[in-house]
């Protein structure tokens, strides 16, 4: 299953701006974020084709994966 | 006999008021700074401070900010800047909520702190900031914590509120609190290089979906910090928002999130969907 993963903001550091990834069927955002090692704690948006999902969401042939870091100073 | 109105037409340079003679008129006829802006404003005669707005803003536009309230919740580096803003763009009542004193990790960016104000609170340096630079604002400082217990009080007849604030379950609070006010809410957040900024609308539930997935702490602010740019950038935005929500005008960012990556300089914009969610 040939997913596009894209990362923002910090998030970018040390890892990739733009993936294309080929990733077992069933695979969910979770499992992309911890194979990126990207701690729960520190997601913020994350979007499949524009869309806003959450961790649980299995990614299917084809989908573009947006993920931001939570951001909550003032 | 000589009236207020009279004075002010009398003493405006063309359409435009002098500061001194706003000044003599308010000692003259015994009347506030801000008495007699209204009066001015209200002739079409524009206090020569806000020249420079003119062609952005009308003199009726000018008058909807002199009569607005705007609430600002938090005092710190988004505060800072949305206050000076507000202030000097001539919003005429802002009320600052936030309980905190400023410390020495403050000074890298939050614009009323100093050597001299470690110590004091936020929301009185802010007030004693605001009389140097625009004397005919009025700021309401209060010193305390922002909650949904006392939300709705101290947000009482603001038409909008500005959220500057850094802790995500105040945000939350406080988007429940405009809703159930029906005011809308300018979103904003940063942390390192970067931020965001939304507006939420009357019957939208914008900021319980850009923070669905949170469950508990602070962003990655807590590893990033706040430079000294992010806050005056994130902050500047927010202020655009709400002269265009007080004047009527522009598109504000109503359903859209604007990202903002000051690393990469790179912005984006995300739809958030309008309206209530259907499950909680």
């Amino acid at each position: 299953m040939i997913v596009t993963v894209k990362l923002f903001a910090s998030f970018r550091t040390g890892r990739f701006d733009i993936e294309t990834v080929d990733y077992p069927a069933g695979t969910t955002v979770a499992d992309v974020a911890d194979r990126l090692r990207l701690p729960h704690s520190e997601l913020g948006i994350m979007m499949i084709n524009s869309r806003h999902v959450k961790l649980d969401r299995e990614l299917a042939e084809g989908d573009t994966l947006a993920l931001f870091p939570l951001l909550g100073g003032g | 006999m000589d009236t207020l109105p009279i004075y002010v037409r009398d003493h405006a340079e063309g359409q435009l008021l002098p500061w001194n003679n706003q000044l003599e008129a308010a000692e003259r006829f015994g009347v506030s700074l801000a008495q007699v802006e209204d009066v001015a404003l209200e002739r079409g005669i524009l206090p020569a401070r806000y020249q420079r707005n003119r062609k952005t803003l009308s003199i009726s536009d000018q008058l909807s900010l002199f009569r607005s309230r705007v609430a600002v919740i938090g005092c710190g580096g988004l505060g800072g800047y949305v206050v000076e803003e507000l202030a000097r763009m001539g919003v005429g009542n802002i009320v600052v909520i936030d309980p905190d004193v400023f410390e020495e990790h403050n000074l890298n960016r939050q614009l009323f702190s100093s050597p001299a104000n470690l110590g004091t609170a936020k929301v009185e340096a802010a007030s004693r900031r605001i009389r140097e630079i625009n004397p005919a604002v009025t700021l309401v400082p209060v010193q305390a914590a922002f909650s949904a217990m006392n939300g709705e009080e101290l947000l009482a007849g603001c038409q909008l509120a500005v959220d500057a604030l850094d802790t995500i379950s105040t945000r939350l609070e406080l988007a429940e609190v405009c809703a159930s006010l029906r005011i809308p809410l300018v979103h904003g957040a940063i942390a390192g290089w970067f931020g965001h900024v939304t507006t939420q609308f009357p019957g939208d539930d914008t900021l319980q979906t850009i923070y669905g997935t949170w469950k508990t702490g602070k962003g990655v602010e807590q590893t990033l910090g706040n430079p000294s740019f992010t806050p005056a950038v994130i902050a500047s935005l927010e202020v655009a928002e709400v002269c265009k929500l007080l004047t009527g005008q522009g598109t504000p960012l109503r359903g859209r999130q604007l990202m903002i990556d000051l690393f990469s300089m790179e912005m984006d914009i995300l739809n958030v969907p309008e309206g209530r969610r259907e499950t909680k």
